[in-house]
């Protein structure tokens, strides 16, 4: 017979201990508040404001109203200018711009023959972005401002753009996913198996003993995360390995430059891992903070959405996470064939965050029971 | 005068509002076996944590090996042997592993590692589990295979948390007889433990409750000063009796052992059993006999409820 007031009496039980249990009780509040924040707000495949650059090369009347109206579209925020095409697109390699608009020297004659005006040169490794500027493919472009509203264009059966796809011409998402899916897995595995490593000493009494040793507590941070390197780059040659092989993601960049980089943000990683680590109390908690860097890392890293498409206090969120700085590193070796060098500001934060993380847990993990 | 090894004046511990260390003074001498007897909860385990640096002192001074702790404690670390009362090795290495790594976290290496290492295995017969995996061994066996961690810096001083309150008595035995070759060599030890047996075996011996040393001493003294006499009573209907007994204010205690009862008398009444036959004439034809005290007495006549 089913006893309603046992039923009751747990039932109470288990209320009071989800309420004392504070970290459960945050995650209750805190991952739908997050999840919807970010979907609902945070992310926008509609995206606006892309970072490009101009080229212009016509100096004339034309080639400035064009420019006005592209600006009058949102869609692109024009960051940087350069003299030529080909400085242009070092900039989109490097990853300083997504796209560069080139309006040629004949746009005049262009116009009269009614051939497409200018060339978009597109970064295409996200396919959102190559998509967007795409869309302006067909921008209704006139001399006279007031007939544009008339619905006249001038040009009505052909293209105002030329546009040019570089390294992911045939848009596959998987082109831009793969290394993505990297810096995803890269967080999810490092994260947690460091997030656990001091707790589970503590958990299982290991760590009353260690504390009573002679060892310090950065010799058991820079111990406790070595190991872990060696996985996470097996993880990188497994990840970009089949890749290559089953889903054809190109690696142009060179190996090492390559291992470099994930180095840097492995090292971060872990370096974060150890800090929840020392601030968790078990690693049932440990677990749950980690949800907490993991969600923001796939959802604002730029893994699923577009940097660009995020608001402003979205994007200092994703500046934060190491995550965010990988997926454009890893994005622009394995992709853009980019030297590491070029994405300096990217590799330097993880470098400090590293630095800083280990830091920070030695500094936390006290060699007292207070 | 004897060299010192640990020195605590007016020491206290303060976890919120429960004062778990109260206001106690200690002096251990070289060489000794110094042992902490008390129940549960009585403030054993903290004061240990307290001596070797684990917990900070909310007042009083420690000295420990000449060394202030808890300020001087990383030096002291290298000096001392540790054996918490849960066991703290790793349970997914072998015994062998285990005592590599103990060796090597405290500097050890090379060749003199190995050898340390196939010296402890030799001390405390661990030969058979070299290569066992430590999750799998028995209460005793994992309680040797502390010890030989807890010793293989060869510690000055050695504290050992209720080491044996997962082994049988056996064990026991021989565990105690590695403490005293310990102490032989010259290694001081500080131990805890709610066994009368095994506190009979210290050189000397504290007795705590609710924070507080009740008295120490060595064991023998222990026993002279208690200040009762002590009488045992084999009759029937001893539960009864030990209720009329113990509200009897010259009583000190009464505790029943099987078929007999021990009581214990204060010594102000100077024929203890005579007094008992006439003030409860039940007794009469009762069997009663003097005896000798033990540590038990001591230890029930200095803590408990019935303490003024």
């Amino acid at each position: 017979m089913i006893s309603f007031a046992r039923i009751r009496a747990v039932m109470f039980k288990e209320v009071k201990q989800l309420a004392r249990d504070r970290l459960t009780f945050a995650m209750i509040v805190m991952i739908p508040l997050i999840q919807l924040t970010l979907f609902g707000y945070a992310i926008n495949t509609d995206v606006r404001h892309i970072p490009v650059a101009l080229v212009d090369q016509s100096h004339n009347q034309t080639g400035r109203l064009l420019l006005e109206t592209v600006r009058a579209t949102q869609i692109v925020n024009f960051t940087k200018t350069f003299d030529t095409p080909k400085a242009a697109k070092a900039a989109i390699g490097t990853g300083e711009v997504r796209a560069v608009l080139v309006i040629p020297h004949d746009i005049n004659q262009r116009l009269a023959q009614q051939r497409a005006l200018a060339h978009w040169l597109v970064d295409g490794t996200d396919s959102v972005i190559g998509g967007a500027i795409s869309g302006l493919q067909n921008m209704p472009f006139t001399l006279d401002p007031k007939s544009a509203n008339a619905g006249q264009t001038l040009l009505d059966a052909n293209n105002t753009f030329e546009v040019a796809l570089y390294y992911n011409p045939s848009r596959r998402t998987a082109v831009n996913i793969v290394p993505g899916l990297l810096a995803v897995i890269l967080s999810m595995t490092m994260v947690l198996f460091t997030s656990i490593a001091i707790v589970r000493e503590r958990e299982r009494g290991n760590l009353e003993l260690l504390i009573t040793t002679p060892v310090r507590p950065l010799e058991l941070m820079i111990a406790k995360i070595v190991p872990y390197i060696f996985v996470g780059l097996i993880q990188v040659v497994i990840v970009l390995g089949l890749g290559y092989l089953m889903f054809d993601v190109p690696i142009h960049g060179k190996p090492h430059e390559i291992l470099l980089g994930s180095l840097l943000f492995i090292s971060a990683s872990l370096a974060l891992g150890l800090l929840i680590s020392t601030l968790a109390r078990s690693q049932l908690q440990a677990m749950q903070m980690t949800l907490f860097v993991l969600l923001p890392s796939i959802l604002l890293s730029g893994f699923m959405f577009p940097y660009e498409g995020m608001p402003v206090a979205a994007q200092w969120i994703a500046e934060a996470l190491p995550a965010t700085h990988f997926m454009r590193i890893i994005r622009g070796l394995v992709l853009r064939s980019a030297e590491l060098s070029s994405l300096w500001q990217d590799s330097l934060w993880l470098g400090a965050f590293t630095l800083f993380g280990v830091f920070f847990a030695a500094r936390r993990f006290t060699k007292t029971l207070d | 005068m004897t060299e010192l090894v640990i020195q605590a004046h007016n020491l206290s511990k303060q976890f919120g509002t429960l004062k778990a260390v109260d206001n106690i003074s200690l002096k251990v001498e070289k060489g000794n076996i110094y042992g902490f007897l008390g129940p549960n909860g009585c403030g054993k385990s903290t004061t240990i944590r307290v001596l070797t640096g684990l917990l900070t002192p909310t007042t009083g001074q420690v000295e420990v090996l000449g060394l202030a702790i808890p300020r001087q404690a990383d030096a002291l670390r290298l000096r001392i042997g540790y054996m918490t009362q849960k066991f703290s090795l790793y349970e997914d290495l072998t015994v062998e592993e285990n005592l590599f790594f103990m060796g090597q976290i405290y500097g050890l290496a090379g060749t003199e590692l190995k050898a340390r290492c196939l010296e402890q295995i030799d001390t405390y017969g661990l030969h058979a589990l070299q290569k066992q995996m430590v999750g799998g061994m028995s209460g005793g066996e994992k309680q040797r295979l502390s010890l030989a961690c807890a010793t293989i810096n060869k510690p000055e001083l050695l504290f050992l948390d209720e080491p044996t309150s997962a082994v049988d008595p056996e064990n026991r035995r021989d565990f105690w007889e590695k403490l005293f070759d310990l102490s032989e060599q010259g290694t001081t030890i500080l131990v805890t433990t709610h066994y009368m047996d095994e506190a009979e075996r210290c050189h000397r011996l504290a007795i705590m409750e609710s924070g507080a040393i009740r008295a120490d001493g060595s064991p023998d003294e222990l026993m002279q000063k208690m200040g009762v006499n002590i009488v045992e009573v084999k009759t029937s209907g001893l539960r009864s009796l030990k209720s009329k007994l113990i509200a009897n204010e010259q009583v000190r205690s009464a505790a029943q052992l099987g078929v007999r009862l021990r009581v214990l008398v204060y010594e102000q009444i100077p024929n203890p059993i005579d007094w008992l036959k006439s003030q409860y004439p039940e007794l009469h034809n009762a069997e009663l006999t003097q005896a000798r005290p033990t540590l038990e007495d001591v230890f029930v006549s200095v803590t408990g409820d019935s303490r003024e």
